[in-house]
């Protein structure tokens, strides 16, 4: 019971993803910085900012449906932070684990757009509103790859468990170099699921303000934040899980150093993206998924097929 | 999807000035647009009328942060030439150069703020890091990065030397080279050409037909500069060319824009090459003769035009200020007709728009009644008397206090 606590609550849980969130959260914004030739803010920005929205007054509009309102950016933070107890981190098991929870963590994944689209959409702000259809617009164009170019792997290792999935590429090394691929489809798809640039069309400052966030202020953005903060990592875990599985049953020490040096290189990825791109307009962010990114993961998926037949009989 | 009208300003992100716009959104689709200007009204021309001739060349320069030199210039030029003074050579040169410089930062301001509204802020802090340098360059020179303070009636108030020759001449060098990477990255950047292209397209009928003027105009094809073909100041002795381009979009802007920079370095060079010995201003006279001359000036934003009018006191009459913006923003409504939300705020701040130079007047409209009323001057005090009155705050005991300590 205490155990079931201590893994819930702190590690690898909510506290362990919320530090390892922040962290993420201001190397992103150190790189950024960095490459655009600024100083960048201190260690502790990430965390400081979460103190003062917290600390400040929440302001729900008079013509938002409270309950609503107050409730999706706890719902995205728990989204969040459940899906990361089906990833298997620095060891081969994740801490649950059933046939089938590949599938449980990208709908776990999916959660928190859907709670932008909600939220922005019960916040009724113009801004908002078109904010939250931007935002569903978009899912629709990174999901079907971001699920197509996931699920190769898994044909691959004939597994639909995480776990499973992680001993098979544990046992046949180099395995996972046949999926570079999707690994590329699945940063483009990152993007656009944690609304950066070349993707952040739904929270587009120039044009809508902020989007979905329009109206949220103190403590509920706060949570939205960290639930944000929380997905990158989290999704970075899932990349790293199924793209880059190596380095598993050295020791816990150095597993945990090999993990975190896994997601930091991602999520290195994620900012070198959004310092060298534009913004796209919807329709073109539409068009580039469905005619390139698209075809792409279904090559993923042809590769893995190919070799299924190839190597193991 | 049922029609929205959503309100642009007067406070957004994607402004840097008050100014407000209503769209009419079909989805993302625009499909009507208006503009309302007014909320920077400062009163400036009234305020000429009210100051001597040589305080309303610091009053012009305040018009604009950006294209300060442009305004006083514009007003200097048609003072002096009501007065017919004969500037001096080297004081024209020397205007010339500060305009180019002027130039230069107000271009690489602008490919900031075009790749902030189009989401790439790598370039905003690219080019702003590098407007430093000709920042740096105008402070040393005239000593303010912004409203320099070099004009004065009938000539410049501070001489270059040749150790700020050199610095200059280096800092062109530095600029010239990183334009060149700009130019470089705005042809060949896949999602920056992707945002730009094809956006906010004003053919060059549409352009002529509603006055487009400066880079806005030059971009659709409309080959105006009153550089070349009006010359002021020391432009006659230069060799430039006028850049146009046909694309008719934001990318033909963008790209007028960046040759214009490689434009004012080689204008520059060729300033302090042939920059005249001798004095830098003849002794204007504090009382100007009557008489009315109006002055043109090419502006980074486009052809700025000052109309004074004297009367034989030192104070003038009337003035009367154009600024490119004006001529500009009739232009957005034709750009945006089928655009897109996502495009709007680039399609704006691509006639790089400067709002509160543009402001002339406010008028009044009664939401109610419809009907729209200009106050005169007497009336505006008479109805910021009767406010604060309503207020309860009266000042008319501390004015008659006041009044009777002066006389």
């Amino acid at each position: 019971m205490i155990a079931a606590f201590f893994n819930l609550l702190i590690f690898p849980g909510f506290l362990f993803l919320a530090i390892f969130g922040l962290a993420a959260e201001y190397i992103d914004r150190i790189i950024y910085a960095r490459l655009q030739n600024r100083m960048g803010p201190p260690w502790f920005q990430p965390l400081a900012d979460l103190i003062k929205l917290i600390a400040k007054e929440d302001v729900i509009p008079c013509e938002a449906n409270p309950r609503m309102f107050k409730m999706m950016p706890i719902l995205a933070l728990t989204a969040a932070v459940t899906a990361s107890f089906y990833i298997p981190l620095w060891g081969e098991r994740a801490l649950f684990s059933f046939n089938g929870d590949l599938v449980v963590v990208l709908y776990l994944l999916t959660i928190p757009t859907l709670t932008f689209f909600l939220g922005g959409w019960y916040s009724t702000s113009l801004f908002s509103k078109i904010g939250a259809m931007r935002a569903i617009t978009q899912l629709f164009a990174y999901e079907v790859p971001l699920f197509i170019c996931i699920l190769a792997p898994a044909l691959l290792a004939n597994t639909w468990s995480l776990s499973e999935m992680a001993a098979f590429y544990a046992a046949h090394p180099f395995y996972w170099t046949f999926n570079l691929i999707g690994f590329g489809v699945a940063l483009i798809a990152m993007l656009g699921k944690l609304e950066k640039v070349p993707f952040d069309i739904p929270e587009a400052e120039t044009e809508i303000v902020a989007g979905t966030f329009t109206e949220y202020s103190g403590k509920l953005l706060g949570f939205f934040k960290l639930a944000i903060d929380v997905e990158a990592v989290v999704g970075a875990s899932l990349l790293a899980a199924v793209f880059l599985p190596f380095g598993y049953g050295i020791g816990s020490y150095l597993g945990f150093v090999i993990y975190v040096a896994k997601v930091l290189f991602i999520i290195c990825l994620l900012a070198l993206s959004r310092t060298i791109f534009a913004r796209l307009r919807i329709d073109q962010m539409m068009e580039f998924c469905w005619k390139y990114v698209a075809p792409l993961a279904f090559v993923q998926l042809v590769i893995d097929l190919a070799l299924k037949g190839v190597l193991i009989r | 999807m049922h029609k929205v009208i959503i309100p642009i300003g007067p406070q957004h992100p994607a402004l840097k000035e008050p100014e407000s716009f209503r769209i009419q959104l079909s989805g993302e689709r625009i499909t009507g647009f208006s503009v309302k200007l007014g909320y920077n009204h400062r009163g400036i021309e009234k305020a000429c009328e009210e100051r001597t001739y040589l305080q309303d060349v610091y009053l012009t320069e305040r018009i604009c942060g950006i294209c300060s030199h442009a305004h006083s210039t514009a007003f200097t030029q048609a003072v002096e030439e009501i007065a017919a003074l004969a500037v001096p050579k080297r004081a024209l040169y020397i205007r010339t150069l500060i305009g180019e410089l002027e130039r230069i930062h107000s271009h690489l301001l602008w490919l900031g703020v075009a790749g902030h509204e189009i989401g790439f802020d790598t370039l905003l802090m690219y080019t702003w890091r590098d407007r430093e340098v000709v920042m740096d360059i105008l402070a040393t020179t005239t000593g303010n990065r912004v409203n320099y303070g070099i004009n004065t009636i009938g000539g410049v108030r501070r001489d270059i030397s040749l150790a700020q020759v050199k610095d200059i001449l280096k800092a062109v060098d530095i600029l010239e080279e990183r334009t060149k990477y700009y130019i470089d990255i705005s042809t060949k950047e896949t999602t920056m050409i992707k945002r730009l292209s094809g956006v906010g397209v004003l053919s060059h009928k549409d352009a002529v037909r509603l006055g487009a003027v400066g880079p806005t105009g030059r971009a659709s094809g409309v080959d105006r500069d009153v550089r070349r073909d009006d010359p002021y100041a020391a432009y006659g002795e230069l060799d430039f060319n006028v850049i146009t381009d046909d694309h008719c979009d934001v990318y033909g802007r963008a790209v007028v824009r960046l040759k214009e920079l490689m434009e004012s370095y080689r204008l520059i060079r060729q300033i302090l090459k042939n920059m005249p010995e001798g004095p830098i201003a003849v002794k204007a006279p504090r009382k100007i003769p009557a008489g009315e001359a109006v002055s043109r000036y090419e502006a980074p934003r486009g052809e700025d035009v000052h109309y004074v009018k004297s009367n034989g006191t030192d104070k003038p009459e009337r003035v009367k200020v154009r600024a490119p913006t004006l001529a500009n923003v009739q232009t957005v409504a034709k750009m945006l007709e089928d655009g897109q939300l996502a495009d709007l705020p680039i399609v704006i701040a691509a006639i790089d728009p400067c709002f509160s130079c543009t402001d002339r007047l406010i008028s009044i409209k009664d939401t109610k009644s419809k009907k729209t009323n200009i106050l005169m001057w007497d009336d505006l005090h008479s109805y910021s008397v009767k406010w604060y009155r309503d207020k309860g705050i009266d000042f008319t005991k501390l004015n008659r206090k006041l009044q009777g300590k002066m006389s």
